[in-house]
């Protein structure tokens, strides 16, 4: 009966073959320039590390005073953390694995002669960061908390930047000259890129920044390097702009807690912590006001998707829309000229849902159809996206889900389509179409 | 023109008349706002930023030690001053399209208690005020005298230009000249008024902040350098750029070229401004594209109804009507619906831009816009239907003899 169906659908469609281009046309439309939007969404919005990600909590505390004057477009002072709290969570150790760390950007001058000086970013870090986030060793290992104790001058660099240094030969163990210190290269990781960037500060770049290098915190803090993000500060001596200050916020802090009720712990720590901090006078808001983020949620808090990204998916849907709303009025105008035919079929005993069956798959054709050519639309509006100025820009690819999800999408839309003419046509009643033709 | 027989035999059809409606609501809606948006978007672009950018390129160093700073200066400055084609280089924290340096609130009285917004300093050695191309319209130029030494990002008590929105924000309706205002511990007295001076990177309040900005003349030293004004002759400032880069290799090979802020001020501009114009170009394609699927959708339609009409369009015609009649009839059935999905489209436009408002700091639709919208749909549907309409009349009063 399928095959049936399918040979009428074919039949109809070619013998209007420009109607039917139309209506192929306005849904592989629709169809390719909401799905190269779905597509940025879904990249920008991506488990940056899938199976992992399950486990990695941010706590945020809320040492601001209640005074504090946030400005209107500036980050949120309390989205990071001050280098006390940071501090005091590492030495409590409640959680399987915890890591304070912060951006930086450091001038690397390199003993090759034929390599200029240059800037890479990397980011400081204490011990736990690399096993916490399961981050892959080429060479050496990372450092120790004892490392982090001693402020030791070590760094580990990224497969890119260790080949750019070192060429083919072994860097292990030598120094590197980052700013104005050298630092003994420890260990080389494989190139490790989640993205978004999640641990980074708010401001950063999520989709485009790499980190080349890794340095102990207590190291950058003690000589003093430069840190990227933002830093919010609301002391009023001198030292309220200290990185070691109670009175600024500037590190990002990230935790390992493996079960639920690990994590039920560790919140009700944070609450505790904060209510002991106000009973010393140093916090002033609601002890309560900790929070305990996991991953997926802390990138919901954050809000990656730029506004012109959610600007630009409204209208791809709303375009969309346009194209159904025309292709269901034209189905309506197509089906139901062919009453005397259905008439026909129903008077020689085919049942209401028999039509409704036909006149689905019909729909469905022309979805297929459609469904194609918005796959090859959705590949050039990517490939545009591509050649955008925006930090993302390199991730808009379509994987095998989405590609899928283009074909399911564009049949859904034109079943649905079809629906309501279907509908229609189905309730014609056949002996008075007989007898009018 | 009867205007009675076509409703009638749209009420055979309600539902797909319904729909093509309800399809030219929507596009009526999306062009409106969408023409808004790209109107805002270029309207943005084109922002006066106050300094002669053809003439103006930027040369920013990092990596080098910053208490060899005041000798950089010196090298940097007599150094590049030797390059044909540049006329003059000077020292400053920041300029338009760059990287911003001096940004900061600001209070119109010494305690700080009445915050005034968040603006951006221009800390620049004298001969900067000339370079740029500052146009002035109140108070005098700065003199040599107003150049004061730094110990911080802007000097303790300077004398300031400030631009003529900033002045109209902070002191509405009064003369700006000798007026005050601070920042911590900071004060400043405006000496004169700008034309124009865009904010390095934008405005944090949204575009109508993007001239909020200040100029301070300062002294060159270890808290200003690093950053190089050049004024250069158009024509040569790609040339210009490359032998400065050479220059700086030799006398400051410590120093690192800054690539992305070592730019023409074009340059600059182009790269500040292209989301904006990106966004432009896919909203005029979402435009060209719905108006292409809505006149699709006019053809198909009226295309339908004309063949299923065939008979009576040929009895229309053996009773007399002319060619002309039936091109009528189809173009005012058009315009009927077109009309409907108009009054529709107009509500739907609001609602939209109500949305937008909410999300997007946009302002209320102008209300222009809606006529605009509505003669263009009009224009589209009449169009689209001309085909249809057409074939139409050229089916023959003998049609009505036949049967189907």
């Amino acid at each position: 009966m399928f095959a049936y169906y399918l040979d009428l659908a074919w039949h109809s469609l070619r013998r209007n073959p420009i109607l039917t281009a139309l209506m192929v046309l306005a849904i592989g439309l629709g169809i390719g320039a909401s799905m190269t939007m779905i597509t940025v969404l879904h990249v920008l919005t991506d488990d940056p590390l899938p199976g992992r990600s399950s486990q990695l909590f941010t706590p945020h505390l809320d040492p601001l005073p209640l005074n504090y004057k946030q400005g209107g477009d500036s980050p949120d002072a309390a989205d990071n953390v001050t280098w006390p709290d940071a501090m005091a969570l590492l030495k409590a150790h409640r959680a399987e694995r915890q890591a304070a760390m912060a951006g930086g950007t450091l001038l690397v001058r390199p003993a090759r002669a034929d390599l200029r000086p240059f800037n890479v970013d990397g980011r400081y870090a204490t011990a736990d960061f690399f096993a916490m986030f399961g981050m892959p060793f080429e060479h050496g290992q990372s450092w120790s908390a004892a490392d982090d104790a001693a402020r030791a001058h070590v760094v580990v660099l990224s497969d890119t930047l260790y080949r750019k240094l070192f060429g083919n030969g072994s860097g292990i163990g030598q120094d590197v000259r980052l700013g104005e210190h050298d630092f003994r290269v420890i260990g080389v990781t494989a190139d490790w890129q989640p993205k978004p960037m999640f641990y980074a500060d708010p401001g950063a770049q999520h989709y485009s920044d790499v980190d080349q290098f890794f340095l102990p915190l207590s190291a950058a803090v003690d000589l003093k390097l430069s840190t990227n993000g933002n830093q919010s500060g609301w002391g009023k001596n001198d030292d309220s702009t200290s990185l070691t200050g109670a009175t600024m916020t500037w590190l990002q802090f990230w935790v390992q807690l493996n079960s639920p009720a690990q994590a039920q712990a560790y919140r009700q720590f944070l609450v505790d912590y904060s209510a002991q901090q106000k009973a010393q006078g140093r916090f002033e808001r609601p002890s309560t006001d900790a929070k305990l983020y996991s991953l997926m949620g802390w990138l919901k808090h954050e809000n990656l998707v730029p506004n012109d990204v959610r600007l630009q998916l409204w209208l791809a849907l709303g375009f969309l829309f346009v194209c159904m709303v025309n292709i269901v009025a034209l189905l309506l105008a197509k089906f139901l000229r062919r009453s005397s035919e259905i008439s026909v079929r129903r008077a020689l005993g085919a049942r209401r849902r028999d039509i409704f069956l036909q006149l689905g798959i019909e729909s469905a054709l022309i979805g297929v159809a459609g469904g194609v050519l918005g796959l090859v639309i959705a590949q050039i509006g990517l490939w545009s996206v591509r050649h955008r100025p925006d930090d993302y820009a390199q991730l808009a690819q379509m994987d095998m889900p989405m590609l899928l999800g283009t074909l399911a999408l564009a049949i859904i839309a034109s079943v649905v389509a079809g629906l309501l003419p279907a509908w229609r046509a189905c309730r014609v009643q056949p002996a008075l179409q007989l007898k009018t033709s | 023109m009867q205007i009675q027989p076509i409703f009638a035999a749209l009420r055979k059809h309600r539902l797909a008349t319904l729909l093509l409606a309800l399809e030219i609501a929507l596009a009526c809606a999306v062009l409106c706002n969408a023409c808004f948006l790209i109107i805002s978007r270029v309207q943005h672009t084109h922002v006066d930023s106050g300094v002669d950018e053809s003439a103006l390129a930027a040369v920013k160093l990092t990596g080098y030690d910053p208490a060899s700073s005041v000798d950089l200066n010196a090298r940097v400055l007599s150094r590049l001053a030797k390059i044909p084609g540049v006329q003059s280089v000077n020292v400053i924290n920041a300029v338009p399209f760059g990287d911003h340096a001096g940004t900061a609130g600001i209070s119109t009285d010494a305690a700080g208690k009445h915050f005034a917004g968040v603006v951006d300093f221009y800390v620049g050695n004298p001969g900067s005020f000339k370079a740029l191309g500052l146009q002035l319209v109140a108070g005098s130029m700065p003199q040599a005298s107003d150049a004061q030494p730094l110990d911080s990002f802007v000097p303790k008590n300077a004398t300031v230009w400030v631009t003529r929105a900033l002045a109209e924000h902070l002191w509405p309706d009064t003369d700006p000249l000798g007026r005050e205002f601070w920042t911590d511990q900071f004060h400043f007295r405006v000496g004169g008024v700008l034309a124009h001076l865009a904010r390095p990177w934008g405005g944090e309040g949204g575009p109508s902040t993007i001239d909020w900005s200040v100029y301070v003349p300062a002294q060159a030293g270890r808290q200003l350098a690093g950053t190089y004004l050049l004024r250069v002759n158009p024509a040569e400032s790609p040339r210009v750029l490359r032998d400065a880069r050479a220059a700086i290799a030799t006398i400051a090979p410590d120093a690192v070229v800054d690539s992305k802020n070592s730019q023409t001020l074009g340059t600059l501009r182009e790269k500040y401004f292209r989301q904006d114009r990106l966004m432009a170009g896919i909203l005029l394609g979402v435009i060209c594209a719905l108006l292409l699927v809505t006149a699709l959708g006019i053809v198909g339609l009226a295309s339908f109804w004309v063949q299923q009409r065939r008979r009576q369009i040929g009895v229309r015609r053996a009773l007399g009507a002319t060619r002309s009649d039936i091109v009528a009839y189809f173009q005012t059935e058009n315009f009927l619906i077109v009309s409907g999905g108009i009054v529709l489209g107009m509500l739907l436009a609001f609602a939209i831009n109500l949305l937008l408002m909410q999300h997007y700091e946009l302002p209320r639709l102008p209300l222009y816009y809606l006529p605009i919208g509505a003669l263009s749909l009009y224009a589209i549907g009449q169009l689209a239907v001309l085909g249809p309409a057409l074939r139409a009349a050229a089916v023959p009063p003998v049609e009505a003899t036949r049967s189907v």
